[in-house]
């Protein structure tokens, strides 16, 4: 396991050092925070504008495979498994029994149906250890009990323990740079390759040898900036070669790798939580505005089973309705003057103290400031004017629709959003 | 600069940044000051603050290192002292914004803020065109000059930032 003190390597290290990447700790690894051909605020505005390459290879892959893998699943998540298609994929939360608090966010993708379900399940890289004692721990208990059909948890490594690599391709550009880097003997339809869905794909690799192909890669549309775009999980021996082709092929007028200090303010505006500030154990997916990632079948009381569903549940409904209601929501605001940043007070009108701001910086796209924090339940209503406290100084705040600057997912037809 | 300090320590074994480095300057710059004419020349702080007091004058005027500029990146906020405001040393007078961080800006000493840049609220840009220039930050009327003697000199500062860069 790797720490502060002897923090890990992805398989593109010495590639960020030939592209002047400044390294920074970032859940246990060595990560670029921004490389020296563009500042944070250039390198955000060029992912907006053309594409960049994120490495998020420090991010955890599991594959939850076998006949019990969907009910596992579901145990743990809210999410709708039953009906998701294979090579459908979705946010969701592992939750804890009982107080339903997020134990991490993940991406779940079905890569092969019933009876032997394939999910492809991929975590934070701060909560590695924490995630692997939770997944681990609860399939001990569910294998345990012989009702259960049986499932396997796999960490996606070679037979030397090299994690897959893990890319972002993200920015208008981004389709476009992937079709012409694909192989010809891959034949895939990016314009009905739609956002949420998940392929296997091939590139041409000039490194490749024989027929200069590469080994079939898992394509997942989206990504964590709002623009259209794609996460490329690669054999580890591949990973180096993946990221140079699609680098070459594009040019340096296109594609430009960006670090984690871009990733965090496109987030940002894209309205996406980060676990560790936007999101923890002690919130909850409905306090997190995330009661959307619980489908209306998964809310019924026979298919309500996931962890937490005795806390989740009754808060889908409000106070007004008879339910339980939260307490706080996380919500999106824009902030006048300074930048809020995480921890500072929100207070309301009269200068109580209303919520926390968890994230929070000045847009480089929109050139105003925003935030996301949590306030009490009552206040988290578009336009509701309250202020942060910034050095001493409370600075109004409005709460905001998130996403603060419109994503660009490729629906097809259907209006983005 | 506290942020900025804080970012670059955090990669440098902490022993060896305090035992070692600071005595040093402390020492070269004590020394320095009371042996040289102009007796104030430029002055830096471990947290990346400049201080300018010319010889034989009261008021110094206060901004942040180039270095400091340029790890910060794109500065798109500055946050002024208010004039008239009395200040002791290391007091937060100030803050400097980027994309990715907020530093607060510590006074070097001791005394009372006469005047503030506020060409920086309409182009705080201009920290990064020119952080020991035009990007200055504050002028400060100093009460107590042997404060300044515990900063580095430029020669000093150069070496202790290209150390917490390596």
């Amino acid at each position: 396991m790797y720490t502060e003190a002897d923090p890990g390597k992805t398989a593109l290290y010495d590639l960020h050092l030939e592209y002047g990447a400044k390294m920074v700790q970032f859940g246990g690894y060595n990560m670029p925070v921004s490389y020296s051909d563009l500042s944070v605020g250039e390198s955000h505005a060029w992912t907006r504008e053309r594409a960049s390459i994120f490495d998020v290879g420090h991010m955890v892959q599991y594959h939850v495979e076998g006949p019990g893998a969907e009910a596992f699943l579901e145990s743990l998540t809210p999410a709708g498994l039953k009906d998701l298609p294979s090579g459908q994929n979705g946010l969701s939360t592992l939750l804890l029994p009982q107080t339903g608090g997020i134990v991490d966010d993940c991406i779940i993708t079905r890569l092969g149906a019933g009876p032997q379900h394939l999910f492809y399940l991929v975590t934070n890289a701060g909560c590695r250890e924490k995630d692997y004692d939770f997944l681990s721990a609860s399939l001990q208990k569910w294998n345990d009990n012989t009702i259960n059909p049986v499932a396997h948890l796999r960490h996606l490594q070679n037979d030397v323990g090299q994690s897959y690599g893990l890319i972002a391709l993200q920015g208008p550009l981004s389709a476009q740079i992937l079709k012409n880097a694909l192989h010809p003997a891959c034949r895939v339809d990016l314009d009905k390759w739609y956002f949420g869905t998940a392929k296997y794909i091939t590139l041409t690799l000039p490194s490749g040898g024989g027929k200069g192909e590469s080994q079939p890669i898992v394509a997942s549309r989206g990504g964590y900036t709002g623009e259209d775009g794609f996460e490329l999980s690669i054999p580890p021996s591949q990973t180096v070669d993946v990221t140079r082709a699609l680098l070459q092929s594009a040019g340096p007028d296109k594609l430009r790798f960006a670090g984690l200090g871009a990733r965090d303010s496109l987030r940002l505006e894209a309205g996406m939580c980060l676990y560790g500030h936007d999101l923890d154990e002690t919130v909850t997916p409905v306090e997190a505005a995330l009661s959307w990632i619980i489908p209306k079948s998964r809310r019924t009381a026979e298919n309500a089973s996931f962890n937490g569903a005795e806390t989740i549940i009754p808060q889908l409904t409000p106070t007004s309705k008879g339910g339980a209601g939260v307490s706080r929501r996380r919500v999106g605001l824009t902030v006048q003057g300074a930048p809020a940043r995480e921890g500072g007070v929100i207070v309301d009108t009269e200068g109580t103290e209303v919520g926390k701001v968890t994230s929070g910086c000045p847009s480089p796209t929109l050139k105003q400031n925003i935030a996301m924090g949590y306030v009490k339940n009552g206040l988290h209503k578009s336009g509701t004017e309250l202020a942060v406290v910034i050095r001493g100084k409370q600075r109004k705040a409005v709460v905001t629709k998130m996403p603060f600057v419109s994503s660009k997912y490729w629906k097809g037809g259907v209006t983005p959003g | 600069m506290a942020a900025v300090a804080r970012t670059l320590t955090r990669s440098l074994p902490r022993a060896a940044f305090r035992a070692n480095a600071q005595p040093t300057f402390r020492f070269a710059a004590a020394k320095q000051f009371s042996m040289s004419a102009r007796a104030l020349e430029k002055r830096y702080t471990e947290d990346h603050e400049w201080i300018d007091l010319p010889s034989g004058q009261s008021i110094a005027t206060v901004g942040i290192s180039t270095y400091a500029a340029k790890a910060l990146g794109d500065v798109v906020y500055v946050e002024l002292p208010t004039v008239d405001t009395e200040v002791t040393l290391g007091d937060s007078i100030g803050a400097v914004e980027s994309v990715k961080s907020a530093s607060d800006i510590l006074t070097p000493v001791t005394g009372k803020v006469v005047e503030a840049n506020s060409a920086l609220e309409e182009q705080p840009s201009t920290i990064n065109k020119s952080p020991e220039g035009d990007g200055w930050v504050a002028k400060i009327e100093v009460t107590n000059a042997a404060e300044l003697e515990g900063l580095m000199d430029e020669a000093a500062y150069k070496s202790f930032s290209e150390e917490a860069d390596s």
